[in-house]
Order: structure tokens, then C-alpha cells, then sequence
């Protein structure tokens, strides 16, 4: 019965992986031979064109061959359009760390005045209200007009996406600190500086890390579109760059590719949420 | 006589309602608490308990009236002033001995690290938590949790302890442990203890003086009963002294029917500023002056009134 506890749920999710592989499978082979084009146009362009061996669409065992490629050599660098999918997750993986560590720096100081002071809150809130809701891309032109530079834009973009998040998550978890924790402080006398670094930090930070952690998330999904808008270098741009080449298997492959990167950034903020809270 | 270390001078609290009128939870509320005194405050909730130690700690201003601490004004919380909280408002990412390092840091900011951690494990010692040092709050059971606030509090050597309600969140048996051994740390140290509390049974075993609170809206002290049992009671002993059902009596007959009762039928003789004193089982022993007859005569005991001397 213990056994059927631990496996069970495994097991369900390598079957759901076969099924869906095997329908897949399914979907995309086709009898050898069978037209799929019209005569005429088959007479025109020759044999090997119209006999369709097989659909545009791979099936599963060519895009396993594709991504075992992209693994035993993620890194080669033939040209400005023939990067490895390595080399160009760690161009998108820099671009979202500088901006979002950018935008920590900022949103975490300014969450913090907010979260303190009704006022500053009620001053802030209009523009915050404004600003949130602007899908980060629609500041590409205009970053890309100000800054001239389309890395650094596709950066700004992440770091205004990233922004919102922990600003409000630190303003809500600086103002809902305890009122028992803060009365512990003044009846010992603890002064603003100390207060805030060993009262109120400590007892938003897991408030402050889930911010970061939704930020995260968003800067993920906002750095695949800003690469395809931007071009050059980037998973997003390897995407668009494949779907030019009307390389189906190289698509999937960078879909999955996303995929993976993002779980590993969202796993490790969840790691570090888990460091700074405590039950109480 | 010397100055008392807490003085309560007409202190009130009054809140604007919505509509405009002003209630008022209590007012007119006089009483001094003396240097090493155990005094208790016991009402009904809503009687503004809370509210009269808030404004004891400084942590809440009142409407109208002063307190002295010391022969000076409150006017801000204060480290002499230490609050042991009802929900022991621990730290939660501080460890036991985290937590008391906080408070005695914020006390002594100069001491060094040696210092500070001998400091703090004479009062772990103290509160009976010696080997759960290194533990967080989350890992320690209700009672061992208000330990630390006990030991938080004691460890900043204040001149005066609030404690509010700080055992009514235990259960029945850590309860009594835990009394006990606030009964014996305060013998001990000599503190002087501010404590509020409904509970009739910790109030007679811990206090020298019972502050009689009426019910709210506004509320004001009744009496002021003194406890005539010998200081070295326990919890195992207390109910065979003489003088113990004569009080308790008196405090439930309080709670249950004459709190609600005063504001509309208060005595002609009553003093916000001298509330009657009174010795439940005591009417042998001392004389009864004239006020007494004011009081109406209860079946359960008699009670004496004496008036206060200053």
C-alpha cells in the first residue's frame, strides 16, 4: 500500500506521457506513398516533394533526435543565426537577471516607504494603479527610442515588468507586519533603523519573496516576446529564428526548452521563500 | 508614605462613533500600584482592561487624565514599563534565546555579544526553558512559548511588569504551572506586577490588591479588595485558608451580578478618586466604618469597607 502511495503518482505521469507521445505518434505518421498533394501539382514538382512521406509536422521521434542534438552540444556558435540553444538560454537567463535584480533594488526600497507610510501609500497608489496594468511590451518602442540599444530595452522591459509585483507584495507585507511585533518594539524602545532591518524585514520577507517570486514568473514569460520583438540573441529569438526556418522540431525543442528554464527559476525562488519563513 | 511607582490620575477613554456621540468605555479611573505590590485588574470584557494597560505601557494614549510612572509622565512606552503580551507576540524567525537577546540588546545596547548571552541564559534559566535555547517559537508547546515572553520581559530588569491576560490562552494545567511559577519568580525578584485577568482563582493566587472593574460603556473601578492570605500561598493550598471563599465569593457575587449593577446603582458614598477597600472575610478582625452600611449586605459573606488612607 506504501509502495502504491510513493509510485502511484509517477507512475500516472509517465503513463500520461506515453499516451500523449503515443497520440502524437498516431497524428503525425502516414502510409508511404500516399498522395498529398493534387496530381497536377505532384507532376510538377517531382517524386520526393509529392509523395508526403511525412506530414510538416514531425512526430516524436524526430524532435527526440533534435533535442538530443541540442543537448550534447548546447553550445556551438556558427554565425549570428546559428547559435546553440544553450548559449541563447543564457543570453535571455542574463537580460531577466540584470533587470529583475534591477528592479528589486528599486521596487523592495520603495515597497518598503509605501508599506510604512499611509500617506506615501495613498501618494504612490494612482501612479502604481496606472503603470500595473501596461503590458511590459508596449514600452518597447518607446525604450527602444529613449535607450537606442535594443538589449538594453529588451532589459528595461523586463525590469518595469518585474517592477509591479514586488512593490506591491513588499508594501502589503511591510504594512501587515504584526501590530503585536511592532508593540514589542516600541515597548523596548528599538529605534526606526533597527526596526526596520530586525522587525519588519524579517517579518515581510516571505511576503517580499512570493512578490519575487511572481515577478520572476512574469519576467520569464515577457523576455520570450521582447526577444522576438528585439531579435539578435535569446531563446525568444531562437523560437522566431526557427519558425522562419520552418524548423518544427527546433521550435518545440525551444518551447520545452522555456519550459524547463522557468520551472528552475520559479523552484529556486520558492527554495529561497522557504528559507525566510517561519511558522509561527 | 512614599510615592507609589505608578499613579493613575482620572484617566478615561472615549471613541467617536460613527454617528458622531461619543462612547465612553471608562472614565474617572484612579489607582497607584506601590513599589514590589502584585496587583491584579479584573472586569468584564469590554471594560477597557486592555485599554488602561496600553496606556500603562505608553503604547496608547488616553482621552483625558494623566499617569505618572516614577512621579513622571507617560507619555511614550518605555523600558522600564515591560508588557508580557496575551498571545506571547514572539518572534518567529528569532530563536528562544534570539528573542530574549533582542530585548536585553535594545536594553543594553553597549554589552557585548559574551555578555548578552550570559545575561539571557540567567533568565532562560529562570523561566525553567535551560536546553531549548537554540529552538524557534514554532517548535515549542503554548506554555513553554509564554516562558520566553515571561523571561523577554523579566530580562530587561524592568521596574514595573504588565502582564495581560498573559495565561488565559493555556490550558487548565500549564495554567497552573505556569501561575505557580510566576508566584515564585515575583517573590523572588520583588517586581512589581500590573496583571489583568477574568480569572478569579489566578487573580487571588497571585495578587496583593484586586482592582474590581464595572461593566462597560462607561466603566470605572468599584472596589478594591485586598488579599488577606499569607504571601507564601500555592496553587495546592490556597483554597484551605480561612479567608479564601470569603474573597472568592466576593469576586464572583462582583462579576456576576454587581458589575453590571453599579453605574445604576452606585452608592452615595462612592469615590472615583478613593474607591472603597474592602477585606472579604476580614469583618472580625477589623472595624467597620460608617460607609460599610452603604454597601447592600450580600448573603454569601460579609465585606468590610474601610476607606482608604493617604
Amino acid at each position: 500500500m506504501k509502495g502504491l502511495q510513493f509510485w502511484g503518482a509517477p507512475l500516472l505521469s509517465a503513463a500520461i506521457l506515453l499516451v500523449f507521445l503515443a497520440a502524437w505518434h498516431a497524428a503525425t505518421r502516414q502510409e508511404a506513398g500516399a498522395q498529398v498533394v493534387d496530381a497536377e501539382y505532384a507532376r510538377l514538382v517531382g517524386k520526393a516533394a509529392a509523395s508526403g512521406q511525412k506530414s510538416a509536422f514531425p512526430a516524436p521521434g524526430d524532435v527526440g533526435r533534435k533535442i538530443w542534438g541540442h543537448i550534447t552540444d548546447p553550445f556551438y556558435d556558427k554565425g549570428p543565426n546559428d547559435k546553440g540553444i544553450g548559449i541563447q538560454l543564457a543570453y535571455s537567463v542574463a537580460r531577466v537577471g540584470i533587470g529583475y535584480l534591477l528592479a528589486a533594488l528599486v521596487a523592495i526600497p520603495i515597497g518598503f516607504l509605501i508599506g510604512m507610510s499611509p500617506v506615501i501609500y495613498r501618494a504612490f497608489d494612482p501612479f502604481i494603479q496606472v503603470l500595473k496594468p501596461i503590458s511590459p511590451l508596449a514600452w518597447m518602442p518607446l525604450a527602444l527610442f529613449t535607450l537606442q540599444d535594443s538589449n538594453i530595452s529588451a532589459i528595461f522591459v523586463i525590469f518595469i515588468c518585474s517592477m509591479w509585483p514586488m512593490l506591491i507584495n513588499t508594501a502589503f507585507g511591510v504594512a501587515s507586519v504584526r501590530r503585536e511585533w511592532l508593540n514589542v518594539a516600541k515597548t523596548l524602545e528599538v529605534g526606526p533603523v533597527r526596526k526596520a532591518f530586525r522587525v519588519i524585514l524579517p517579518a515581510a520577507a516571505p511576503t517580499i519573496m512570493t512578490g519575487m517570486r511572481i515577478s520572476i514568473g512574469i519576467a520569464w514569460l515577457v523576455i520570450v516576446a521582447a526577444e522576438m520583438l528585439v531579435g539578435g540573441t535569446g531563446i525568444g529569438y531562437f523560437v522566431w529564428n526557427e519558425w522562419n526556418n520552418l524548423s518544427i522540431a527546433n521550435i518545440i525543442s525551444g518551447i520545452l526548452a522555456i519550459g524547463l528554464v522557468g520551472m528552475l527559476l520559479d523552484l529556486s525562488l520558492a527554495r529561497l521563500t522557504k528559507l525566510v519563513t517561519f511558522p509561527e | 508614605m512614599s510615592d507609589p511607582l505608578i499613579r493613575i490620575e482620572g484617566i478615561a477613554k472615549r471613541f467617536a462613533g460613527r454617528d458622531g456621540a461619543v462612547s465612553t468605555v471608562f472614565e474617572d479611573v484612579h489607582l497607584s500600584v506601590e513599589q514590589g505590590e502584585f496587583v491584579c485588574l479584573i472586569g468584564h470584557s469590554g471594560c477597557g482592561k486592555t485599554t488602561i494597560l496600553n496606556i500603562l505601557a505608553g503604547l496608547e494614549p488616553a482621552s483625558g487624565g494623566y499617569v505618572f510612572a516614577g512621579g513622571r509622565e507617560i507619555r511614550g512606552p518605555s523600558l522600564d514599563r515591560a508588557v508580557i503580551f496575551q498571545s506571547h507576540a514572539l518572534m518567529p524567525w528569532l530563536t528562544v534565546a534570539g528573542n530574549i537577546a533582542f530585548a536585553v540588546t535594545s536594553r543594553w545596547p553597549e554589552w557585548d555579544r559574551s555578555r548578552v548571552r550570559e545575561h539571557c541564559q540567567q533568565y532562560i534559566d529562570l523561566v525553567n526553558l535551560t536546553g531549548a535555547e537554540k529552538k524557534r517559537p514554532a517548535e515549542l508547546s503554548g506554555g513553554m512559548k509564554q516562558r520566553v515572553g515571561i523571561a523577554r520581559a523579566l530580562a530587561i530588569q524592568p521596574r514595573m511588569l504588565l502582564m495581560d491576560e498573559p495565561f488565559s490562552a493555556l490550558d487548565a494545567l500549564t495554567r497552573g504551572m505556569l501561575q505557580e511559577e510566576a508566584l515564585r519568580i515575583c517573590a523572588e525578584t520583588r517586581q512589581t506586577v500590573f496583571m489583568i485577568t477574568h480569572d478569579v482563582d489566578e487573580a487571588i493566587l497571585l495578587a496583593d490588591k484586586i482592582v474590581l472593574m464595572t461593566n462597560g460603556p462607561g466603566a470605572r473601578i468599584a472596589e478594591i479588595v485586598v488579599n488577606t492570605l499569607p504571601r507564601d500561598r500555592s496553587r495546592h493550598s490556597v483554597h484551605k485558608e480561612p479567608h479564601y471563599y470569603p474573597i472568592r465569593n466576593h469576586l464572583v457575587d462582583f462579576l456576576v451580578t454587581r458589575s453590571r449593577q453599579f453605574n445604576e446603582a452606585r452608592p452615595a458614598s462612592y469615590d472615583p478618586k478613593h474607591p472603597p477597600v474592602v477585606t472579604p472575610g476580614l469583618s472580625e478582625t477589623l472595624p467597620a466604618p460608617a460607609a460599610a452600611a452603604s454597601i447592600p449586605a450580600r448573603p454569601a459573606e460579609k465585606a468590610v469597607v474601610v476607606s482608604l488612607r493617604h
